[in-house]
């Protein structure tokens, strides 16, 4: 017969015995429920096709896993076993925590790859186009990274005229995204006008912040464009697919956000050049057009075009004289015909021969049939009138 | 913060339009001789901007705490 127990002492004898044996395991499963808390603490059960066990990971060592777990994740926790007496469970309290195999993380990226590419996240029409003469540029990266340093380098090679606006972030590790994040949603607050988010190359669990859903978000979301850059020549991070363009070092992003100096002076001597051409043409244009004109005929013989015109005023002139001339002969010729005519027949003389003139309303009344003898006439001697009624 | 009146890329452009202004025949020379100093004034502002600037770096304090 055993002794009888209370549940307490029950309880911490498990209790003793599950902590004693299990205090060091590393336990591979699949996470489901996961629920980061608020207060930083992880909460999760893993489990297998058989069984499920509960975990915690506690604030501070979760800043230590570099991916955010997701339900369906492969994963392998090392931790001890602890009971929860309140409750009489046992839970895995779990110290560290890395994705199962490469395959596992690929797998990852692979799920959210194609989801926010079904969402429409990557479609070209999203993108936004990098302006080709940008005046300030938001960097979001770590200050002290060497990726900081070569952006710095090639833009004042490059293109000095630019202001960079550095939002120091981390890179990696927990809270990498979330800084990442506040880092693009601040820099869209300010007046530059283009991004550049990225840092130097690194193992995949390096990289993977740009992997992470929440920055994908944050990309698509900016108004301002964004140059990915990770530096991972080869591989592509979600952040890559999201961005307005990806580059493949930070180096390079720096590159294709900035012109050449150089290649600008070239262009603005060539500018320079052409203006005097065009102009330098157009003078001897104008020229040309000048001299066309001094020497036409009009310019050429204008002595020629006035006597021209006094030749012609002369002619004009003759020809009125001409007329005149005529008319004036041949009145005068008409005057003679007629004043020999009125000689001819003068009529005092004819009178003083004892001729009259009868008239009779103001009219010389020439017949006999002609005068009315009723009425009063006039009579027209060479010396005198008399007026008969 | 020292403010530009105007930007590099606006005189860029600027000079690219007097290019092409100069370029079309409907110019008279008066007005090409204008645009001719202008664009040589400005393409040695250009010039100047470019030899003279100075990568500036600053650095945006963060606003939240993540």
């Amino acid at each position: 017969m055993s002794e009888i127990l209370t549940v307490s002492e029950i309880t911490n004898q498990i209790r003793q015995k599950l902590e004693t044996d299990f205090l060091q395991v590393s336990v591979e499963g699949e996470i489901s429920n996961f629920k980061p808390h608020v207060s930083g603490h992880w909460y999760f059960t893993l489990k297998d096709s058989n069984a499920q066990i509960s975990c915690t990971m506690w604030k501070g060592l979760n800043n230590y896993v570099f991916f955010k777990p997701q339900d369906g994740m492969k994963v392998i926790a090392n931790g001890r076993i602890t009971v929860y007496p309140q409750r009489g469970n046992y839970q895995l309290d779990v110290k560290s925590m890395k994705i199962s195999g490469e395959g596992e993380l690929q797998a990852a990226f692979e799920r959210l790859k194609k989801k926010l590419f079904e969402e429409g996240l990557f479609d070209e029409k999203y993108k936004k186009e990098i302006p080709p003469f940008p005046t300030k540029i938001g960097i979001v990266t770590a200050k002290d990274g060497a990726a900081f340093q070569d952006m710095i380098s090639i833009a004042t090679r490059r293109y000095p005229l630019v202001e960079l606006v550095i939002r120091p972030t981390r890179v990696q590790g927990e809270g990498a995204a979330e800084d990442i994040v506040n880092g693009i949603y601040e820099l869209n607050q300010t007046d530059v006008d283009l991004i550049i988010i990225g840092r130097g190359g690194g193992s995949l669990e390096d990289l993977w912040a740009f992997n992470e859903e929440i920055v994908a978000r944050a990309i698509f979301k900016s108004r301002i464009p964004i140059i990915s850059a990770v530096g991972h020549e080869i591989d592509f991070t979600i952040s890559d697919f999201v961005a307005d363009m990806r580059a493949p070092t930070p180096s390079a992003a720096m590159e294709i956000a900035t012109p050449v100096a150089e290649k600008l002076l070239g262009n603005i001597s060539e500018f320079q050049n052409e203006f005097s051409d065009i102009l330098q043409s157009k003078v001897i244009g104008s020229k040309e057009i000048l001299e066309q004109v001094i020497n036409s005929y009009g310019f050429r013989m204008p002595q020629n075009i006035i006597k021209n015109k006094i030749q012609f005023v002369d002619n004009l002139w003759y020809r009125i004289e001409n007329n005149l001339f005529n008319k004036l002969e041949k009145k005068k010729n008409k005057l003679e015909i007629l004043s020999s005519k009125i000689n001819a027949n003068d009529t005092m003389r004819i009178q003083k021969k004892g001729f009259t003139i009868i008239r009779q309303n103001e009219k010389i009344v020439g017949s006999v049939h002609n005068l009315e003898k009723e009425k009063p006439f006039l009579i027209k001697f060479h010396d005198g009138e008399i007026g008969i009624n | 913060m020292q403010k530009k009146t105007e930007t590099f890329e606006a005189m860029l452009k600027r000079l690219q339009e007097i290019s092409e202004e100069l370029e079309s025949d409907e110019i008279g020379l008066d007005n090409s001789i204008k645009l001719y100093e202008e664009g040589i004034k400005l393409s040695k502002a250009c010039a100047k901007k470019l030899e003279e600037a100075e990568l500036k770096i600053t650095e945006l304090k963060k606003t939240l705490d993540s």
